[in-house]
């Protein structure tokens, strides 16, 4: 395998929460505790964890979406939080991000066309028919038809929006994408749907993506390495096969075994 | 009778749109100590089955053909009254968000302890040996009565609500993809919780679900749903190792398995369209 893309060196995040009473009082909380990841080029870096284990904070922090209170990040050997602010902003549209809600994370004012043509807007990547026929290349690739720029969100089911997340994310070719549950709102078939069609982008695009998720069985599909987050810290990480197979943690052989479907198999 | 509950034929459909099927002709049937798994994607009408058993359809649907009998007896049959001395005392129900369907400003104790005061008339000291009981039951300390729902973990509020509604002993549960909202580790622990309630207090289930794993897990009969249609009924093996539906074989295909071995297939449903099978 090739080397790494994207590289994140003892992150470290806190939240302050108000407590004791009348919430006079503040507590910190650990949201990262000294997270550190390497993501391959071209491959798949799965992020599991329980709700509350820090793996959608992780996610905004390895896009600089949030401060940082510690640690740095490494996009192609630059530091992100170096990078001038007009430079940050160039480098972001090689860095991209899925949402898990296909319902919220549309602007329900904008025309589909414009959703994905937006970022190309924004990094002044070509004229209007440029962008134009870059958005709706993309969106016919993604699984929607020229008719469907001219539509709003609402016209379209959870897997079609989740289609349309996808080509605004990959319309301006970039090289991270981090998918933040992208197929837990969804049904399965529709999950199947999506799941394979991410895969295939990536084999067509060389697309490195940051996979989070709290379904065992999906990232079993889709990575090739895997990183069990616990409680903001990285509790064990390795290749598919060797966590899948032979779990060191305690903690990540619990998570494997509350695996739905097991026990049948077990008769 | 064997069966304790039995759907006959329900067909419901929008108040304002009476042609439209939302379910059509659905017919199951639950046993005592037996669970009963109703899986299928959104939109397949596995909710709104539920709720009919319970009378709780929202005014703008109707039910325009079918029965429920509950125990032989068809609960259209009963009046409002009626219909209220067996929701939470015969029949209990779980919802599928712990986090709103509990009542903010009441303690939980509260709560688990009103359908025992309602159905049963149960007070004071009784009524409270009863709550801490139950809790202990659920696995959550009895001190904990005093609590307040946002004083509980997700998987702490769905145990609530199984205390809630198994308080009076009801003959059967529906339970309405309980634990959907919830952590993978959380999720085990409820379904085995459900699964010994089951089986320590012969109660019949009926478990909606979409999650393959869980049916695989828990069910000992399924029942799949696909656009408001019944396409295949049968035990648990039957169904998951020997699908006879093309759809029930092409929703099984979509299901990622724990091993990564088996490719994942969409379901192609232009396909299914054309394909004629009697069920």
């Amino acid at each position: 395998m090739s080397e790494f893309i994207l590289k994140a060196r003892d992150l470290n995040k806190f939240y302050t929460q108000r407590s004791g009473r009348f919430g006079f009082g503040t507590t910190k909380v650990k949201a990262l505790d000294n997270v550190s990841l390497e993501l391959r080029h071209a491959s798949t870096l799965a992020v599991v964890g329980e709700s509350g284990s820090g793996k959608s904070t992780l996610a905004r922090c390895l896009l600089q979406l949030q401060p940082l209170d510690g640690g740095s990040v490494f996009f192609q050997g630059r530091d992100l939080a170096d990078l001038p602010a007009s430079e940050l902003r160039r480098q972001r549209r090689h860095l991209q991000m899925i949402f898990q809600d296909p319902f919220a994370s549309l602007n329900p004012r904008m025309k589909v066309g414009e959703i994905v043509e937006e970022g190309l807007l924004i990094h002044g990547l070509g004229n209007k028919d440029e962008r134009f026929e870059k958005a709706l290349k993309m969106l016919k690739r993604v699984g929607l038809a020229e008719v469907d720029m001219n539509k709003y969100p609402h016209e379209f089911s959870g897997g079609q929006r989740q289609r349309i997340g996808i080509a605004r994310a990959l319309v301006l070719s970039p090289k991270v994408v981090v998918c933040d549950e992208p197929v837990s709102a969804l049904d399965v078939s529709i999950q199947a749907q999506i799941l394979l069609l991410l895969k295939e982008l990536q084999q067509e695009m060389s697309l490195s993506y940051i996979f989070i998720s709290h379904d065992l069985r999906v990232v079993r599909h889709i990575a090739d390495e895997i990183a069990v987050m616990h409680q903001g810290k990285i509790v064990e990480t390795g290749s598919i096969q060797e966590v899948y197979e032979s779990p060191k943690q305690q903690y990540t052989q619990n998570l494997l075994k509350a695996i739905p479907g097991q026990k049948r198999r077990a008769e | 009778m064997a069966e304790l509950l039995k759907i006959e034929e329900l067909t419901i459909c929008p108040s304002s749109a009476p042609s439209r099927k939302l379910v059509s002709n659905v017919s199951l049937s639950i046993e005592p100590g037996k669970t009963t798994c109703v899986v299928g994607e959104s939109g397949s009408g596995k909710s709104l089955t539920a709720l009919s058993v319970m009378g709780l359809l929202s005014k703008q649907l109707l039910q325009t053909n079918g029965r429920v009998l509950f125990q032989g007896q068809n609960l259209a049959d009963l009046s409002a009254e009626e219909m209220r001395k067996i929701r939470g005392r015969q029949i209990g129900m779980i919802f599928q968000e712990p986090m709103t369907s509990l009542n903010p400003v009441l303690t939980i104790g509260f709560q688990i302890g009103e359908p025992l005061t309602v159905h049963l008339g149960l007070k004071g000291d009784l009524l409270k040996e009863k709550v801490a009981a139950l809790l202990e039951q659920v696995g959550i300390p009895a001190h904990r009565a005093n609590s307040y729902p946002d004083e509980l973990s997700g998987g702490q509020r769905q145990r609530v609500m199984i205390a809630m509604s198994i308080a009076c002993e009801p003959l059967m549960l529906i339970a309405d993809e309980p634990t959907t909202a919830l952590d993978v580790t959380v999720q085990a622990q409820i379904l085995s919780l459900l699964d010994s309630l089951k089986t320590s207090m012969n109660m019949g289930m009926l478990l909606i679900t979409h999650d393959f794993g869980v049916v695989a897990d828990v069910a000992d009969d399924v029942v799949v749903m696909f656009r408001g249609e019944v396409v295949e009924a049968g035990t648990v093996v039957q169904v998951l190792n020997k699908p006879k539906h093309p759809y029930t074989k092409a929703l099984l295909a979509c299901v990622p398995d724990a091993e990564g071995k088996k490719p994942l297939k969409p379901i192609d449903y232009a396909w299914l369209k054309n394909e004629q099978v009697p069920t």
